[in-house]
């Protein structure tokens, strides 16, 4: 076989590769909060974080606006602080909005939903490094139960 | 009796690790040296199309069945809880993470692995190398260094392509098959899967199998009793010990980057 000829197939052969690298990176990963990006940092504590996980979705809505970071123990009070890293996109949370802990589905995983707050001349919006003050923790299943269960009689 | 033994034991272990010693000369003296592309590149081409372009087929094929394999037996399991919509993550996640690199990596020391060393050793026996090197041409950068890196450039990019072509494969018997939703296939996929953690920890995974089983046929072939019956025995060691290192291996590597 020609020098050519080889050469055209190993060509192909490497043109093969990466589109399917490409299909990959593209179609199959999730590029779009994948890297640092262009993001700010919010903090938030909760009482209790039940199954959320550092890259777990952030959603407004719906709509993923950032991942979790990492969660952390507050060393004095020993309460879970969560790192949120948001979208330079979405920056103009007042400092009225509130953090949930939410599920998607009866036994999905946990996310943090945010509920943008009201706005007025005496509100700052969120900045980064800021933290959120309004917060509800995870809903624990094995609780919820324990109560229904105790307070039945 | 007991001295036999022990004595039995001793060379063992000597002969294990003569042939490990031999076996990192070999490499050393392959990779290690000025390269020259204007000598090295043609031998390169000539191996990446030996290696690479003719395995394409038998990647492709495998990668399609497994990924509608995958796709019929998860969603048999994910149909019960139904959680069908996971179909997308799981297909794209066991490729990614685990069969892609190392189904590649086994089907490549079956298909490259045994004919390399089967080559290699019948020019041993056929006294090339030697001949080689009375003309001064060092046959380890001659002969071993281009197949070498020409398997580890293209095992990589064969685990890709399979990994690619296994998710396809999973969209067609999933989606276009048994009606899971096309969009949720997708964006399940894409809300599970990340680049870094498992599409580049795939690849590195490949990277390193490609490595070991291209290290163990060469040094099998280079090392081949120059008989017909030593060739022979020599290409089954390499499909065997390339296997199982790549199992050890992949263990080893899930380990560290899963594990923790």
């Amino acid at each position: 076989m020609s020098t050519r000829k080889i050469e055209i197939l190993v060509g192909l052969f490497v043109a093969i590769a990466v589109g399917a690298f490409l299909i990959l990176a593209l179609k199959v990963a999730n590029t779009g909060f994948a890297g640092s990006g262009d993001t700010y940092t919010l903090y938030a504590e909760f009482e209790n974080i039940g199954g959320l996980k550092a890259r777990s979705p952030i959603k407004v809505g719906g709509v993923v606006v950032g991942r979790v970071a990492a969660i952390e123990l507050d060393k004095n009070y020993y309460t879970p602080r969560v790192r949120l890293e948001i979208s330079r996109q979405y920056d103009n949370f007042p400092e009225t909005s509130s953090v949930v802990i939410l599920t998607s589905g009866l036994l999905g995983e946990q996310y943090l939903g945010i509920q943008p707050g009201f706005i007025d001349e005496t509100v700052h919006i969120l900045k980064d490094g800021d933290m959120i003050e309004d917060t509800r923790s995870a809903m624990v299943l094995e609780e919820l139960i324990g109560q229904f269960l105790f307070n039945r009689d | 009796m007991v001295l036999k033994q022990l004595q039995r034991m001793g060379a063992a272990t000597i002969h294990t690790i003569a042939g490990l010693g031999r076996a990192g000369l070999m490499l050393l003296g392959a990779i290690i040296g000025k390269p020259s592309f204007r000598k090295g590149a043609p031998l390169l081409l000539k191996q990446l199309y030996v290696v690479g372009v003719l395995s394409l087929l038998i990647i492709v094929v495998s990668g399609l069945f497994i990924g509608m394999v995958l796709a019929l037996q998860g969603y048999t399991v994910l149909v019960k809880f139904g959680a069908e919509q996971m179909l997308g993550p799981l297909v794209a996640l066991s490729l990614l993470r685990e069969l892609g690199p190392v189904v590649t990596a086994l089907l490549f020391a079956g298909r490259a692995g045994s004919a390399l060393t089967a080559e290699i050793g019948l020019m041993k026996a056929t006294e090339q190398l030697s001949s080689m090197e009375m003309m001064a041409v060092d046959p380890l950068r001659r002969i071993i260094a281009p197949r070498f890196w020409a398997g580890v450039i293209s095992m990589p990019l064969l685990a890709i392509i399979f990994t690619a072509v296994g998710i396809l494969g999973g969209h067609l018997v999933g989606v276009d098959w048994l009606g899971v939703d096309a969009g949720g296939y997708w964006s399940a996929m894409q809300a599970n899967v990340d680049l870094y953690q498992d599409v580049f920890n795939g690849i590195i995974k490949s990277i390193v199998f490609a490595f070991i089983v291209m290290w163990i046929a060469l040094h099998k072939g280079f090392d081949a009793i120059p008989t017909s019956e030593g060739i022979s025995r020599a290409t089954t060691e390499t499909v065997v010990t390339a296997s199982l290192a790549v199992l050890a291996f992949d263990f080893i590597l899930t380990a560290l980057m899963f594990g923790g």
